[in-house]
């Protein structure tokens, strides 16, 4: 599989992508606070783990953000399902 | 510039969605067989909606200068009923001479139970025994990632199976690389939220290249965009692509695949008609 370089440039990019950057992080802070200001604890939720987690993720210093946050919110593949359903 | 939709359910869709996408270049689309959004009751009811596929929907599409193809079987969701499923599939052959008729889909997994995984292999058994292409559809959110892999497990356990008649649907960037991998097309669905957007999807294309990779709208009843592959044309050629990459994926990669069925009697606009394979 070859690949298609994207043309932009990383500075093109990021004069493109940078109000719409700016506007997701400040809409996911806004979540939290919503979170914040409702009743009740969330914080032993299974979703709050994973929604945490994919936060780190965005910090990594390497490729591939994307796909580890894909499949952070997958659930497990096992090879031997097929044994397992008798199929 | 003329564009292909390899998956989208006009079914559900008024005719004046027919006449934008004609408008927006769209010359042929293929509408494989889907859940409607309720569960039927009975085979005699997909008898109904595989006649609405194969004689109403080709007819709509033509008033607006669009081909239109289709895929038939049960799908994923209430392939979960393994008796229903199982009459709906007896009936099938009695619609695969139809002429817009593709192949069987779209077939797949949805919440990757037993049931749902033993209709996929009777539906795999049906597509071998009438050399027909295969559509498929992979689950959604969480599911995804390992429904995806139970299919392409069985896939290619069978060595019958040729990987290049079959394209596999919904891909996003955890499940694209394996189903190119083994051989298979992989078709990216541009829907809001649960699935690709334009952006992620020129993203893919630039990771992996163009080779063997659709893109569609799956435009439905849910909340989805007819007009989903205009929009990643307009994506791509912000970015700067060529226009012959684009043209690759939206309209020359669909003709190649389709080409392989016998019943893809497709004319080019600009008249030069495209011969089967089969
Ligand atoms: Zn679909």
């Amino acid at each position: 599989m070859e690949n298609t370089p994207t043309p932009m440039t990383a500075d093109a990019v990021l004069d493109r992508e940078f109000l719409e950057m700016r506007a997701k992080i400040l809409e996911l802070a806004a979540s939290f606070d919503r979170l914040d200001r409702g009743e009740g604890g969330i914080n032993d939720d299974r979703r709050m783990e994973l929604i945490r987690e994919a936060l780190k993720l965005l910090e990594d210093p390497n490729a591939g953000r994307a796909e580890k946050i894909q499949l952070l919110f997958s659930r497990e593949y096992s090879g031997s399902w097929r044994n397992e359903f008798g199929i | 510039m003329y564009y292909i939709d390899p998956h989208i359910h006009m079914v559900s869709r008024v005719t004046d969605d027919y006449e934008t996408l004609s408008k927006m270049g769209c010359t042929a689309m293929s509408e494989p067989a889907f859940w409607a959004g309720f569960d039927r009751g009975s085979a005699e009811s997909f008898r109904d909606y595989f006649k609405q596929l194969t004689e109403v929907e080709p007819k709509r599409a033509a008033q607006y200068g669009i081909q239109h193809f289709t895929w038939l079987c049960i799908n994923a969701k209430e392939a979960d009923n393994v008796e229903l499923s199982r009459e709906v599939i007896a009936m099938i052959p009695e619609f695969l001479d139809c002429p817009n008729v593709l192949g069987i889909g779209e077939i797949g997994l949805n919440k990757n139970t037993k049931n749902e995984a033993t209709i996929f292999l009777e539906h795999m058994e049906l597509a071998i025994k009438y050399n027909q292409q295969i559509l498929i559809h992979t689950p959604h959110l969480e599911d995804k990632f390992q429904g995806t892999k139970m299919i392409l497990d069985m896939l290619t356990d069978d060595s019958r199976v040729d990987p290049s008649r079959v394209l596999v649907d919904h891909v996003e960037e955890h499940t694209v690389e394996t189903v190119l991998e083994n051989g298979f097309w992989a078709g990216m669905t541009l829907y809001p939220v649960s699935k690709c957007t334009p952006a992620r999807a020129a993203d893919i294309i630039e990771m992996y290249g163009p080779e063997r990779l659709l893109a569609n709208s799956a435009g439905d009843w849910g909340p989805s965009k007819p007009t989903a592959v205009p929009d990643l044309i307009f994506e791509m050629r912000r970015r700067g692509h060529s226009e012959d990459l684009i043209r690759q994926v939206v309209y020359e990669n669909p003709i190649k695949f389709f080409s392989q069925s016998q019943n893809f009697n497709f004319v080019r606009p600009d008249g030069v008609p495209v011969p089967s394979i089969q």
